[in-house]
């Protein structure tokens, strides 16, 4: 069977528009958090948007069963194959985790679920204060862990692109189609 | 799937012994710090005396003592419910639900300003009313009202300066005037509003007292017209001003335990009279009154006939943050407005998750079992 080598069109447009999504959103959560006077206008951009990412990456783990990864080179050593498919599950857990732990907290704070003019979303935990400060921790707490798992995500990215120059990059980010083209390591 | 294959030789580090390599990696490096750079900058790591939401808090706290689980401001307070009954007035002005016809069950809280749960009532005390309008199937609409006819502050830069000028001095537990001084002199503003202040006597209980909203907002009609406001709810009771001999030393909680009775008696009642501002008048202001002649509409009745102490799941774990609004109702350009509502926010996260004790406020029939 030939393999393939490149996330497909469907993938890769998911892929990128959620890359702008999620790195706006954990920059719009971390300074509306530190704001006073740019926090509402930040909070009523974080909340839609949020909802969002939820449906969007519904769709992308659906696709992602659909049409599964390219293979990781074959000269990749064993434990950075290991990080690279454990920091994807990560970073899927986090993309469901954080969306739906916003909405839990902003439930359990009875505080509504704007979307945008008269568009609500119902809450779906009950009302309890202590459940919305257990919440509201794990909020920042999952955010943060995004944040780092993005970041090594980044690196690894431009480690593929411009130091191991594997193939790796451009199955996610050549616009090209790289059918013809051959892997170094093979 | 990976045979056990040998490790291609562009994935060994060691083996970058090209100047190219070194370099590439170098960049990498330096892009990979400054997107955690920006982040860092973003949150506020590198500037320690930003003012966010956490640290006007602080200020609270450092000002008037952590007392857990109660709100950092306004922490004296009891829960209310009633309804509102819409007399369609409001209903030109905005296309909100609530100023349709017709009769919305509200939820609120009485309290008195100030960080002090347990502070004895006093003729001094700012009150106020805090509501969340519930209608079925539509938007809440919350709002946070004072019984003062300006805000002393213009900016949170200048509530947060105050908090600490206002700081009670160990030696005579009272504000260092000479704190103040320079404070007031900082902010003619301030001056301005609390001389405003200080003329209007304060009534002598929460029933016969007006909540103003202070803080301007903007309404917008079905036609999409958008005009600046501010509302009150007026007291359908006459004025009697505080009197001096009022505060007693054997009952701390007296304007609490008077408001009590009255509603456990018979129902209050207040009008929602919602000020309509022209286009000079001040919406990013709120230490300045707007003229007297401004059109005032009366949108509807206000009747509070139940009260209770605070407990889990009422108005003591409720947020009054005061832009939770309802389609219909927007912010105005205020600065207050945000910063309000990032510091309630703020505030409501500390105390959710914070051991909580009995409030100083009990009612006949609730709160007394815990």
């Amino acid at each position: 069977m030939a393999q393939r080598l490149q996330f497909t069109m469907f993938s890769r447009i998911l892929h990128w528009t959620m890359a702008v999504l999620i790195i706006a959103m954990l920059f719009i959560g971390v300074g509306m958090v530190a704001s006073l006077s740019d926090y509402h206008w930040l909070v009523s951009i974080h909340k839609p948007l949020g909802i969002l990412i939820l449906v969007l990456v519904a769709i992308r783990l659906v696709n992602r069963l659909l049409n599964p990864a390219p293979c990781l080179p074959d000269g990749m050593p064993a434990w950075q194959r290991f990080v690279a498919h454990t920091s994807h599950v990560v970073l899927y857990a986090l993309m469901f985790a954080l969306p739906l732990v916003g909405w839990g907290m902003l439930s359990a704070a009875r505080y509504p679920i704007i979307l945008y003019g008269p568009l609500q979303l119902p809450p779906i935990l009950p009302h309890d204060a202590v459940l919305y400060a257990m919440l509201r921790t794990a909020h920042t707490v999952l955010a943060l862990l995004l944040f780092a798992t993005f970041i090594a995500h980044f690196s690894a990215a431009l480690m593929h692109a411009l130091i191991y120059r594997d193939g790796v990059f451009p199955s996610m980010a050549s616009w090209k189609s790289l059918a013809g083209i051959r892997r170094r390591s093979e | 799937m990976p045979k056990d294959s040998k490790t291609s030789t562009q994935y060994r580090l060691l083996s970058l012994t090209d100047i190219g390599a070194l370099v590439r990696l170098a960049m990498i490096g330096a892009a990979v710090a400054s997107v955690a750079g920006c982040f860092a900058y973003v949150a506020g790591w590198f500037s320690p005396h930003r003012l966010t939401q956490a640290r006007i808090i602080d200020a609270f706290e450092q000002v008037n003592g952590v007392h857990s689980g109660f709100r950092r401001n306004h922490a004296k307070g009891v829960c209310i419910a009633g309804y509102f009954e819409s007399n369609g007035q409001g209903a030109r002005l905005s296309k909100a639900i609530v100023f349709q016809p017709g009769r919305v069950p509200v939820i609120g809280r009485f309290a008195l300003a100030g960080s002090q749960p347990y502070m004895a009532d006093g003729p001094k005390a700012v009150r106020s009313m805090a509501l969340s309008f519930r209608p079925r199937d539509a938007e809440e609409w919350r709002t946070g009202m004072n019984d003062i006819p300006v805000f002393a502050v213009r900016t949170a830069e200048a509530f947060n300066e105050q908090l600490l000028a206002s700081k009670p001095d160990p030696a005579t537990g009272k504000p260092d005037p000479a704190k103040m001084k320079p404070f007031l002199a900082a902010h003619p503003e301030t001056a301005r509003a609390i001389q405003l202040i200080n003329a209007k006597p304060f009534s002598s209980g929460f029933a016969n007292a007006t909540y103003n909203s202070l803080d301007a907002f903007r309404f917008v009609n079905a036609a999409g017209a958008s005009m600046p406001v501010r509302w009150s709810m007026v007291t359908a009771e006459p004025f009697e001003p505080e009197a001096p001999d009022q505060a007693t030393a054997q009952d701390k909680n007296y304007l609490f335990d008077a408001l009590i009775a009255r509603i456990e008696r018979v129902p209050l009642q207040w009008h929602l009279v919602v000020t309509i501002g022209q286009p000079a008048d001040p919406t990013n202001d709120a230490t300045i009154p707007w003229p007297e002649d401004r059109e005032h509409v009366d949108v509807g009745a206000l009747t509070i006939d139940h009260i209770e102490s605070e407990a889990p799941g009422n108005c003591r774990d409720v947020n009054f943050d005061p832009l939770v609004l309802p389609f219909g109702i927007a912010p105005s350009d205020d600065p207050l407005l945000s910063a309000r509502s990032a510091a309630y926010s703020q505030s409501f996260t500390r105390r959710a998750g914070e051991k909580k004790e009995p409030s100083a406020v009990r009612t006949p029939g609730t709160g007394m079992g815990e």
